[in-house]
């Protein structure tokens, strides 16, 4: 049974797990959970090159652009001009135009600053930008993120890093519901069951950096990370089982002997 | 007459003895100009315009690159 690919501002992927770039001990490590966890798309940072050390390792030397799709990120900007900012510089670096809007709020929490999440999203949608936004998960800026011309709608489960599991499902589902742009959870998806979860809630896909890099063994946490979505998204597609409050035997009660 | 160039390159003052274009810039801080985006003053100069851009006292320039991030 073949399932729809995920689709973004037109292009089709075929994996719904993406992969974060940070907080691993090397880029040969990020590269091999790259590889373990069958993603297609990775986000990534944009930052100032360190003038004192030209030969340190570049990320495009462990994880080709070309074949890998780079999905740069606003992480640390907390005003829609930086946002913008940054994603000018990083179109310019790298050519694309699909790109993750998060403006954040207070350090402590992470959480997107919503009004000027929106502001950011239509500056950068003026300016051409496909944007896939970081936001809160409340259905009605949600809505209003899908209403500018957002390609995706990516609510967090959890506080950025934090790896608390998806704390509120019933909203998740209402944005599902809603949504008519793929909705990915980005941010608190801590392992494996919790990818699933998201997955199962209708999620078209999900984002995870640090479940995977902060794991004992990332690489392999990867891969369990990859078997988590597709078990999710056939969970999803199959329909799960009405919930009983008794319980209802498996085997029939006739011809009991 | 020697006519200095002094640029503020990532926040830190640089200092060129002569004019310089962005190309010949990254030559002599060792940086790939296809791994890099540069602003100058606040402007993006396209990879395109590198070689004939020519940096002027007092710029401002940023030198970024993408890294690992989540």
């Amino acid at each position: 049974m073949q399932d729809k690919p995920l689709i973004l501002a037109g292009r089709e992927f075929s994996s719904r797990l993406i992969i974060g770039t940070g907080k691993y001990k090397d880029y040969q490590q990020n590269a091999d959970a790259l590889k373990a966890s069958g993603a297609e798309i990775v986000t990534v940072a944009l930052r100032r090159v360190n003038l004192s050390d030209p030969d340190e390792p570049m990320l495009v030397d462990f994880i080709d652009p070309e074949k890998t799709v780079f999905l740069p990120n606003t992480a640390g900007c907390f005003t829609a001009e930086d946002a913008i900012r940054t994603l000018r510089l990083a179109r310019e670096a790298g050519g694309w135009s699909l790109v993750k809007l998060e403006v954040l709020s207070d350090p402590k929490h992470l959480y997107p600053d919503m009004s000027e999440t929106m502001r950011a999203a239509e500056m950068l949608i003026d300016d051409g930008f496909d944007v896939m936004v970081y936001c809160s998960d409340d259905p009605v800026f949600a809505k209003k993120l899908e209403d500018i011309g957002c390609v995706a709608i990516m609510p967090l489960g959890a506080p950025i890093g934090s790896g608390l599991g998806i704390q509120n499902q019933v909203n998740i589902r209402l944005i599902v519901e809603q949504s008519s742009v793929p909705v990915i959870v980005d941010a608190g998806v801590g392992t494996a069951s919790e990818a699933a979860e998201a997955m199962e809630l209708g999620c078209d896909a999900i984002i995870t950096n640090t479940a995977i890099a902060e794991a004992k063994d990332p690489v392999r946490m990867a891969k369990a990370m990859k078997h988590a979505v597709i078990a999710g998204r056939e969970a999803y597609l199959a329909g799960r089982m009405a919930r009983k409050l008794y319980a209802d035997p498996s085997s029939p009660l006739g011809g009991l002997i | 007459m020697v006519s200095k160039m002094n640029v503020f390159i990532n926040g830190e003052p640089h200092c060129f003895a002569r004019s310089i274009s962005i190309s010949a810039m990254l030559k002599e801080l060792r940086l790939m100009p296809e791994k890099v985006a540069i602003e100058r003053n606040l402007q993006i100069v396209p990879r395109s315009l590198f070689s004939q851009t020519e940096l002027q006292d007092g710029d401002r320039i940023e030198i970024v690159r993408f890294i690992g991030g989540g």
